[in-house]
């Protein structure tokens, strides 16, 4: 036993850091599924059971997963599946078909795929249905046993099931739901949605024919637990080659989750969002800091990682602009101040920014019309300034009506960070009224 | 000063090229190159970096890309309108042409991925292959599933797949109702004005030093860096005019270190330039020519605006001053301008207090074509009879644009129109027949004091005039 320990006990720490990157890197970017459900355990027996009784005991089923985006459907779903699929004979009849509402805009194209999905494109071959129902039941029959007595139990998914509602009379809800009603073949019909209020979506008719189960993932995470999922989504396997650089690895997640300024940070994100998907994307830019030089993820990196998520991206943006189309925001915010939010054109923004250059001496600033046209136009290409609804084609582009997308604390932390603002503009900008 | 780009899983050789063509975005390759990871791993699925124009994105994905020579297909929204030209050009640079032709005529997003799947099996990913979208604000007016389905492509067609959308505008204006995988947001920064200073001084020409190249840059900086921040047309802005700076030391006037004398013979050639070629008024072309004319010879340079002013005929002209005084005058003061026996009209208060109501920065009114008339005949000084000629003159000025028709097609007895002429524009065309246009204006109108007369003479609006019809 120790003998083969040592064989695999140290591989060299470049080899260590590419694996470690490369595991999590599957875990993180690519969803790869965990060994068990993490806290949807629940869920996991239901729908487990459902599809259990679907695939061997041929009972037909119809079942919605609902929960917002990055809850972890997708991933419930397909680790009931992967466990479905252990048992030998759901292996060896079950047939699935999955139908995403991206992909499949339209119901002749879902039909297709279905043909394409159950290998049937050749008994199919050129045959032309009357309508979409006697299509989809010459495909069931077709995938009768030999004895004719029952057909393969088929499993529908529907990603995105919500944009399914959105086709022409919810011909393919209507049918697959139908059969699922009837005694034709046994079919489960899995809907996955982020929308909750889906079922107002759909038409009576196949309102009425579905079995209204529905199993929700809103997530109830505690601080603590949420602290747990972090380190557990971190940590290395049992079977990493190097057993001792695992240890290591594993130890500095626990201490960098007990530390108080990353347990700030995290509680910051937690605060804002529980899902799984913007963990990931904090973890994975604390992720692509780990280098052989430093192989080991550090408070630092975390805080890094969090200030980048959180940063606001038009005070971005605003730093990058002239010293012109800055002065042209501050003359529109006090434009906004003045006559409370009403839209204006740049004719009054020229008018309000000519009013500054009157109190300076210094004629730095004094640009034609047409310069601060065409800095003014600049602004609305980055949709700073959006037109009000109106008819645009006949009014003179001067006279224009717009409306500024900013507030007022975003220009203000703007000014503080912009590169050698002169004192008269940040002074024009802190002053009540231009 | 410029740290060595390192990664493992990429040759040092190629990183030290990567960095020599990206100067001033060290930071930025380097967190591109750590989230992009080793070839074989695997990527976030999507990426949005988003940035001014000019900051260099499409630059720096593309050097890494070639550099790197990692597989690729770099997409401009504006080149693909169509679905069809996307999913084709996708296929062509990641797969070949056989792939390509496999699409089907008008292809949709199904056929498209059936296809991806399909080739995938054929020739699995060894590497990361990257989809990178340029101007990606287009997506958006695009199909209404084609932006959620690219953000999520790597988990559509199961495959070491990342797309990164480059875009001005930021993530919150994309994000769709529904909701869709939310992608890593980047940022990338604008350069500095050091950082500008450095890259532009980078193309040097051969004949002078590099020093004096720089002073260039650091003069034509002074001038437009408060006005614009755009590399592209600093870059342009600095490639027209390196010649005419250059002059007086090719023919031997001043050395390379009068830094004085050169700045005093460029600085007022940089401010029409700000004013012509910045705006486009003149093509390059045409500024390159007038700086090899002698300064006599130069005269006016005929901008794109000069264009506008269009000879009219007479009473045009007159039809033209009466509709604008109609835009811009509220009704009620007609009175006052065109009766000879008018009373006095207050001159409200009001306008003091309220300054938005100057009608000059709300824009032109509505007015109907009676108004119209009865203005055009107290304004023109000859007898006229309304006639068709009368009418049809207003029609051309409506298809020259000088008018804009407000009311509907249909309506025929009394049909609404707009003046779409700016002040100057009127005052040159008022100039002309002699007319003094300011003093029929409601907003430059002041009863109490002769104060603003002058001010419009000094300003150059008006000239003045021996006869005043209506006083």
């Amino acid at each position: 036993m120790s003998k083969r320990k040592a064989k695999y006990a140290h591989l060299p720490i470049g080899e260590s850091i590419t694996q470690v990157q490369s595991m999590l890197r599957e875990r993180l970017c690519n969803q790869r599924l965990p060994d068990k459900p993490e806290g949807t355990e629940a869920q996991h027996k239901h729908l487990l059971e459902l599809l259990r009784r679907t695939a061997i005991h041929g009972e037909s089923n119809s079942v919605l997963i609902v929960g917002p985006r990055g809850a972890g459907k997708t991933m419930l779903l397909k680790c009931v599946l992967r466990d479905l699929l252990e048992d030998k004979e759901a292996q060896k009849s079950l047939l699935q078909v999955h139908l995403n509402g991206l992909l499949q805009t339209d119901d002749r194209i879902a039909l297709k795929e279905i043909t394409r999905q159950l290998h049937l494109e050749n008994v199919v071959g050129d045959k032309v249905f009357g309508s979409f129902a006697e299509n989809l039941a010459f495909l069931l029959e077709a995938l009768k046993k030999g004895d004719r007595s029952s057909s393969r139990p088929v499993l529908f998914i529907l990603d995105e099931f919500d944009l399914f509602a959105h086709h022409k009379n919810q011909t393919l809800l209507y049918n697959l739901l139908d059969v699922s009603q009837s005694a034709q073949a046994p079919i489960a019909v899995v809907g996955i949605t982020c929308r909750l209020d889906v079922l107002e979506l759909l038409e009576k008719r196949v309102k009425s024919r579905f079995s209204h189960r529905q199993i929700h993932l809103l997530s109830s995470l505690t601080f603590t637990q949420y602290l747990q999922r972090v380190q557990s989504q971190l940590s290395l396997p049992q079977d990493f080659p190097d057993v001792k650089f695992a240890q290591d690895w594993n130890d500095s997640i626990k201490t960098l989750c007990e530390d108080k300024s990353a347990e700030e940070a995290l509680r910051r994100h937690f605060n804002s969002s529980k899902d799984f998907r913007s963990l990931h994307i904090l973890l994975m830019l604390c992720l692509s800091r780990v280098t052989v030089a430093k192989p080991v993820i550090k408070p630092a990196d975390l805080l890094e990682a969090s200030r980048l998520c959180f940063v606001d991206a038009k005070a971005n943006m605003l730093h990058g602009l002239s010293i012109l189309e800055l002065c042209l925001i501050i003359a529109m915010k006090h434009l906004n101040d003045v006559y409370e939010g009403e839209p204006f054109n740049l004719q009054m923004v020229h008018n309000e920014f000519k009013k500054f250059l009157q109190r300076k001496s210094n004629s730095m600033y004094n640009f034609e019309q047409p310069v601060i046209m065409k800095a003014f136009e600049h602004l609305q290409q980055l949709e700073l300034i959006r037109p009000v609804d109106g008819s645009a084609a006949k009014t003179q582009k001067e006279y224009q009506l717009m409306r500024l997308m900013l507030d007022h604390s975003q220009i203000m932390e703007a000014l503080q960070k912009y590169p050698l603002c002169p004192t008269d503009v940040k002074q024009w900008a802190m002053s009540a009224f231009g | 000063m410029t740290s060595v780009l390192q990664h493992p899983g990429y040759d040092e050789e190629k990183l030290r090229r990567v960095t020599e063509q990206t100067p001033c975005r060290e930071a930025q390759t380097g967190l591109l190159l750590s989230l992009m990871g080793q070839p074989q791993q695997y990527s976030y699925p999507s990426i949005f970096v988003y940035g001014h124009r000019a900051s260099g994105k499409s630059h720096v994905m593309q050097v890494l890309l070639k550099e790197l020579e990692l597989p690729h297909a770099t997409i401009s929204c504006v080149e693909c309108v169509s679905n069809a030209l996307l999913f084709e050009k996708m296929l062509l640079s990641l797969f070949g042409c056989e792939a390509a032709s496999l699409l089907p005529r008008t292809p949709s997003l199904s056929d498209f991925v059936r296809v991806y799947r399909h080739q995938c099996v054929d020739s699995p990913a060894t590497q990361t292959r990257y989809i990178v979208m340029e101007k990606a604000e287009l997506l958006r007016d695009a199909d209404v599933n084609l932006l959620p389905a690219l953000l999520r492509l790597q988990e559509l067609v199961d495959d070491n797949l990342t797309v990164i959308l480059l875009s001005e505008i930021t993530w919150d204006k994309f994000r769709p109702n529904t909701g869709c995988y939310e992608p890593l947001v980047l940022h990338f920064p604008d350069y500095s004005k050091g950082d500008l200073q450095q890259i532009l001084s980078r193309d040097s020409h051969p004949s002078y030093s590099a020093d004096f190249y720089s002073s260039y840059i650091n003069i034509l900086l002074g001038v437009f860096y408060s006005v614009c921040r755009d590399l592209r047309e600093l870059h342009h802005l600095a490639a027209l005019n390196f010649s005419k700076f250059c002059e007086p030391l090719a023919e031997g006037k001043v050395k390379e270190s009068d830094t004085h004398k050169l700045w005093r013979n460029i600085e007022p050639h940089l401010k029409k330039a700000m004013q012509t070629v910045y705006l486009r008024e003149v093509s390059s072309l045409q500024w390159e020519q007038m700086q090899q004319m002698e300064e006599k010879e130069a005269g006016a340079l005929k901008g794109l605006s000069a264009h506008t002013h269009v000879e009219l005929p007479y009473y045009s002209k007159f039809l033209l001053i009466a509709a604008y005084l109609a835009s811009y005058n509220p009704a009620r003061t007609d009175k006052r301008f065109f009766l000879k026996h008018h009373g006095k009209i207050k001159k409200t208060n009001f306008l003091k207090k309220n300054e938005k109501t100057s009608n000059h920065l709300l824009g032109p009114k509505p007015f109907p074509l009676d108004r119209l008339l009865a203005v055009f005949y107290s304004v023109v000084d000859s007898r006229v009879a309304p006639s068709a000629s009368i009418f049809s003159q207003i029609s051309s000025l409506v298809t020259l644009q000088l008018l804009t028709q407000v009311s509907h097609d249909d309506q025929l007895d009394a049909p609404k129109y707009k003046c779409a002429v700016s002040l100057d524009f009127i005052s040159a065309i008022s100039r002309t027949v002699n007319f003094d246009i300011v003093k029929y204006l409601y907003d430059f109108l002041d009863p109490d004091t002769a104060a603003s007369q002058e001010e419009w003479v000094n300003r150059g609006y008006v000239s003045r005039v021996r006869d005043h019809p209506s006083r």
